[in-house]
């Protein structure tokens, strides 16, 4: 094999570099519209799926920021309004407890404050294990509770939340992002 | 040729299987098969990419001096990826949803850069595009009969269908990673067994 000189070296790597960043930005840019739209879409079916009141406004142009407890994230909060009054939220929320790492939900309220559903919009979980939370086989159990009770917690911490089989972590994280969108909730409650 | 053509093609589904006989790329292999439709969108999106990099490597194979080509290889690979992560979150939102978080891993599968470095450096384009094709398809088919085993032993369903459910006690630690050795080491003796009869 005959020597190759560096310069030749640097000037493929070069041409290399160049020519995939060039694909990646020219692919990002022609990309970045429809994933904002994807995502808002997936957004707004997440939202009208876990509020259960009639509404007649968009609760997705009207959505507030809430600062979490302890600094930790914002949370979105979406206003279901029919002839202007509100009937019910849905708050995204999120727990960085999950199994994955990072899990998001979308969570719909009552006003009184019980849990009318939820969607998972984004997680990292297990495909068969943790990914379950997002049946409806566990995430009905939820429907008519009130975060407030001491016993919100899964079975094996004490609760009366029945946890994914073999996924407990997931399930705690669920749990977790629920209780943080409770207590947004709560701060908007009281304002309002 | 036309026999080289046919055995570049079959050669990844039997004698060569990547998963079954190389053993390569077994952290999919055993990361995501816990259902089989799970395996089929992994084999899929693998054999994708596999015939992206393998034509690409084989077109600029001759540029690309043989001391620097790994390098090489993995920028080209990884562009590849994240272009197909791109297009597939954008326009295809609901399969993304389902494989979003294996399709990173296919830039580390070496599957991808054992046959850039085999097969795209020494031949021209058609055949790299045949092995490619062969390699993607062997892939997927472990990948799914793998994901098969597991699903019906672990959660009594087969591709979604539950014949069992998880009321029936299915055998759970199919699902979890102890199984997925145990069903791989299975199925690689059941498999290299009937292929020398």
């Amino acid at each position: 094999m005959k020597p190759v000189s560096l310069l030749r070296l640097v000037f493929v790597m070069l041409i290399v570099a160049c020519g995939s960043a060039a694909v990646l930005g020219f692919v990002y840019q022609i990309t970045t519209v429809p994933i904002q739209k994807a995502n808002d879409a997936k957004e707004l079916a997440a939202i009208s799926s876990v509020i259960m009141e009639d509404f007649d406004n968009n609760p997705f142009k009207e959505r507030t920021l809430i600062p979490g407890k302890h600094n930790q994230g914002q949370l979105t909060l979406y206003p279901a309004r029919k002839d202007g009054k509100i009937k019910a939220v849905a708050i995204k929320t999120f727990s960085d407890k999950a199994f994955g790492g990072k899990i998001e939900l979308i969570v719909g309220f009552f006003l009184d404050g019980t849990i009318s559903g939820y969607k998972v919009i984004s997680s990292k979980e297990t495909p068969g294990l943790g990914a379950k939370v997002s049946e409806p086989k566990f995430s009905e159990q939820f429907i008519g509770v009130k975060p407030k009770k001491k016993t919100f917690k899964v079975k094996q911490d004490g609760g009366e939340i029945d946890a994914v089989t073999a996924a407990t972590i997931s399930s705690r994280a669920v749990v977790d992002a629920i209780k943080k969108a409770y207590d947004a909730y709560h701060k908007f409650s009281t304002r309002m | 040729m036309k026999q080289v053509s046919y055995q570049n093609l079959t050669r990844g589904i039997i004698s060569e299987n990547p998963a079954l006989v190389m053993l390569l790329g077994m952290c999919p292999t055993l990361g995501v098969t816990t259902t089989a439709l799970n395996g089929l969108g992994m084999g899929l999106a693998t054999l994708l990419v596999l015939i992206l990099s393998n034509t690409a490597i084989s077109l600029v194979k001759n540029f690309i001096p043989s001391t620097i080509r790994i390098p090489c290889y993995i920028t080209i690979i990884a562009s590849f990826v994240t272009v197909v992560e791109l297009l597939m979150t954008a326009y295809l939102p609901n399969l993304h949803a389902a494989l979003g978080i294996y399709i990173p891993l296919i830039v580390v599968n070496c599957i991808i850069l054992g046959r850039a470095e085999a097969f795209a450096a020494h031949n021209n384009v058609f055949q790299s595009l045949l092995d490619a094709l062969g390699m993607g398809i062997g892939f997927t088919l472990a990948l799914v009969a793998l994901g098969l085993i597991r699903e019906i032993l672990g959660a009594g369903s087969a591709f979604g269908y539950q014949f069992i459910g998880e009321d029936g006690y299915p055998i759970l630690m199919f699902i979890m990673p102890p199984g997925a050795f145990l069903a791989l080491a299975g199925l690689i003796v059941l498999f290299n067994k009937s292929r020398r009869i």
